[in-house]
């Protein structure tokens, strides 16, 4: 068996690069494998031809590729897939799966369920797409105009490609950029250092169910390639911490998806009621590792803050340090464990500041960071936070990490700051009205559902469609 | 531990016997260059005052390179500020001055005073340039660094000393600096189009048969025109972001058929030349030699700057620089590279895949997404 090297796809050609980045198992430091490196200059120079290799798409109706999209989500679950095109390594799925949890700490069974996501995203794209185009006629976009709703329409594609800097922390969040390829834009991608196995597993799914290689263009790199490519896409998507996303803000041209701020809010009434929310507030927190934007970081309440976040920390103590391979594994270990360290470190310091308090401390089995199966990871933590100015309130970290914040019903929805879903519990009219109309809410659920649980045709965080395609106006003389 | 000490080819005598003869050379020219600085005749005022702290005498105690370890390391802080006249050795008052200014991003920039070193420096390096691809008389476009940086002179200078004109378009490159920090990307784009916009009208104007300019510019340049159609045959690049992968992807796509040189310089020394790429090999590392004996590289441990690093192995780049116009002995440099074997033309030490001296701090990424 050769060396196992990831090389770029440009324009779905492969090119190994001189120089590489390693892969490497966070359990024993082993090499797993290198990973070419593009240089930025490659990426804009590739891009000069991106129309070219866009207009590949179109030799296929939208219909077509939601098939191809189809037959890919069967290929992703299930098939033995080359890693490149031409590769002689291919993974099975338990392959996929073993080097995604070796490469990023990510346990094999929150892996599965990954894969499942997408698996379900793929297999029911045409209702993705149904949501993002709010139930469009998609053979408007073979032609260029038709007639939807009894009225003649036209759709303007805004760019040849889509650029996605991608992250690693949840192989999830790469159904965001999947639709792009139905809807005839090309893909642009840099992916994680940790995680290239998702995108160029999807990818390769999509070329062996009959898309064109050439639609695919897939940048490993250092960070210095991410200017190169947002500027250089025509529109883009950046996954990225606060201050890395804060530069891009504004520019109309990138989507950015950084930390979600996501939480559960209740009214008076229903923090009364909040015992019978438990499973879903810990769940909100818990799930995929606490690692993505759309777990819970923060639970918002006008009274009883401090047994809610009693009764969550009681809870989620439960939850342990397993190794990775455990089918019982629901934490995510930190590739670095330096970091872990670092991180729990900035949660104590937090602690200073007066009006908060660690709950989980009592009840865990030892201290906030773990060691199992040869890797570190930080163990579920709640805090009660008495003022929502303090630092927590705003807080949002890499693992099963809540505030519970006291707040005023009436200063609810101005204290709240950015919040991606809301989960918002209350029979109060006045108080759901005041949550339609708080601007900091982007997906918002009325009612106990948890934070995670999204339903793919509600598009969240900028309308991918729309980030694309343009109504224009239209006429035809008769 | 000597510079060039470790073990060399043993079959290659010629190239044994070469490397022990530019040490000897080393050794002369330092003498003569410390006699020269810490002469209260000829020296600066600044040596000549630092001299008054040393517990040696550098007249009497410094004969080889290796007793530069004296002097301990040179900070480059000492050049920030003035009066820089403090720097003109006595001997050399009277001559016309130049100035040149490295870093100033934020802050009082680092000044260094120059006479003829510069253009002795691009002379030389002008001399190994080839004349097939480099051809005498041929005209050049600078397109780099301009106002208080040398290159602005030293490319004219070259260009002169192989028969030429060069024509350059100003850039600032504070600006760019300034605008890579605050991450303002359309302006920088903006900046780069308004350069290089300048550039192929010149090009487009001109017969240029010659180029300097930076990796970055080169792509943008490149992007834009097929520069080897528009006559260019040789391009000289500069940069420490230039890696192999680089080198290949300027042979092989930017300029393809354009004779493609690899420089590393900077105001505190001369020029580094790059081993010549042997396209029969297909290796596109990039390699340094420094121009002995004017400056010396050693790549040493970065946690001991006295001990350098077994060949092959990663240092961080000691600089000395020996002239007449400036002594800088030991400077710890902001790169880092593998350490290379001497070779044939260059018979003394050189640095492999230049980058920046990267200690990593721990960053803690606030915010899942």
């Amino acid at each position: 068996m050769n060396e196992l090297h990831l090389p770029l796809l440009r324009a779905g050609k492969p090119y190994r690069t001189l120089d590489s980045a390693s892969l490497t198992d966070v359990r024993t430091g082993e090499p797993l494998g290198t990973v070419s490196q593009a240089i930025p200059g490659m990426i804009t120079r590739d891009l000069q031809q991106a129309e070219e290799n866009r207009r590949s798409l179109d030799a296929f109706t939208v219909a077509e590729l939601i098939d191809i999209t189809h037959k890919a989500a069967k290929l992703f679950g299930e098939a033995e897939l080359p890693l490149y095109p031409g590769a002689d390594q291919g993974f099975t799925p338990e392959q996929y799966l073993q080097h995604l949890s070796a490469t990023t700490g990510m346990p094999m069974a929150l892996g599965e369920m990954n894969l499942e996501k997408i698996t379900g995203v793929m297999a029911g794209i045409e209702g993705v797409l149904d949501g993002l185009t709010r139930g469009l006629d998609l053979s408007v976009l073979d032609g260029g105009w038709g007639e939807d709703g009894g009225r003649r329409v036209s759709y303007q594609r805004l760019t040849s490609t889509l650029g996605a800097v991608l992250p690693n922390n949840s192989p999830g969040v790469h159904n965001l950029w999947l639709p792009a390829i139905p809807l005839k834009v090309k893909l642009v991608l840099r992916t994680g250092s940790s995680e290239p196995w998702t995108p160029y597993r999807m990818t390769m799914a999509m070329i062996e169910a009959g898309a064109p290689a050439e639609a695919f263009s897939l940048y490993p790199s250092g960070h210095g390639a991410v200017p190169a490519l947002l500027v250089g896409t025509g529109r883009s998507m950046f996954f990225g911490d606060q201050s890395t996303v804060e530069a891009w803000k504004g520019t109309g041209k990138v989507q950015l998806h950084g930390p979600g701020w996501s939480k559960v809010i209740f009214d008076e009434t229903s923090a009364d009621g909040w015992s019978d929310h438990l499973d879903m507030l810990t769940s909100s927190v818990a799930m995929n590792g606490g690692r993505s934007c759309i777990n819970c970081s923060g639970v918002w309440t006008p009274k009883n803050g401090r047994e809610i976040a009693d009764a969550m920390a009681r809870k989620l103590a439960e939850i342990d340090a397993l190794p990775l391979d455990h089918p019982d594994a629901r934490l995510a270990a930190f590739p670095d464990p330096e970091v872990a360290r670092l991180i729990s470190d900035m949660i104590d310091d937090y602690l200073t500041t007066p009006g908060a308090e660690d709950l989980t401390a009592k009840y865990r089995s030892g201290g906030r960071v773990a060691e199992a199966g040869g890797c570190t990871f930080l163990r579920p933590t709640v805090i009660h936070v008495t003022d929502p100015e303090h630092p927590v309130a705003d807080a949002e970290l890499m693992f099963p990490f809540v505030g519970v914040v006291d707040c005023p019903q009436d200063e609810m929805f101005e204290a709240i700051g950015p919040t991606l879903i809301g989960t918002v519990i209350s029979d109060d009219q006045g108080f759901l009205n005041r949550a339609l109309d708080c601007k900091d809410i982007d997906r918002l659920n009325l009612g106990p559902i948890p934070t995670y649980k999204i339903s793919w045709d509600q598009p969240h965080e900028g309308n991918l469609f729309d980030h694309l395609y343009h109504q224009r106006a239209f006429q035809i003389a008769s | 531990m000597s510079a060039t000490a470790h073990a060399l080819n043993p079959q290659d005598q010629n190239l044994q016997q070469a490397a022990a003869e530019s040490r000897a050379r080393l050794d002369a020219h330092v003498r003569e260059i410390v006699q020269w600085h810490f002469n209260p005749e000829t020296g600066c005022p600044f040596w000549l005052e630092k001299a008054k702290t040393f517990d040696f005498d550098p007249l009497k105690d410094v004969q080889t390179y290796d007793d530069l370890k004296l002097f301990g390391h040179f900070q480059d802080e000492w050049l920030r500020g003035g009066p820089v006249r403090r720097w003109v050795p006595k001997g050399l008052v009277g001559e016309p001055i130049y100035v040149f200014e490295t870093g100033g991003t934020t802050g009082v920039p680092k000044s260094r005073i120059n006479m003829h070193d510069f253009e002795i420096d691009y002379s030389n390096f002008g001399d190994g340039l080839s004349d097939d691809t480099f051809p005498p008389g041929s005209d050049w476009l600078m397109l780099g660094p301009t106002g208080p940086r040398r290159l602005r002179l030293a490319i004219e200078h070259l260009a002169h000393h192989r028969g030429g004109i060069s024509f350059h378009v100003d850039l600032d490159p504070r600006w760019v600096t300034r605008l890579v920090k605050n991450k303002r990307w359309d302006e920088l784009e903006a900046y780069k189009e308004h350069v290089s916009g300048q550039a192929l009208k010149i090009l487009r104007a001109h017969e240029i048969r010659c180029i300097f300019t930076t990796p970055k510019l080169l792509e943008h340049l490149a992007d834009k025109i097929d520069l080897v159609k528009y006559g260019i045959t040789g391009i000289f690049c500069g940069g420490t972001e230039m890696n192999a992968d680089f080198h290949r992807f300027a042979r092989e796509e930017l300029v393809p058929g354009a004779d493609f040189v690899p420089v590393y310089g900077n105001t505190l020394m001369g020029l580094a030349r790059a081993k010549p790429f042997d396209p029969a090999t297909g290796d596109y590392t990039i390699t340094y030699y420094p121009p002995h004996p004017r400056a010396v590289f050693e790549i040493v441990n970065p946690d001991d700057l006295d001990e350098i690093v077994p060949y092959h192995e990663t240092g961080r780049v000691l600089l000395t620089t020996l002239t007449k116009e400036f002594f800088m002995p030991r400077f710890a440099e902001r790169d880092e590279g593998e350490r290379a074997e001497p070779v044939p033309g260059s018979p003394w030490d050189g640095v492999s895949n230049l980058r920046l001296f990267s200690r990593f701090a721990k960053k803690v990424a606030v915010g899942v997404y």
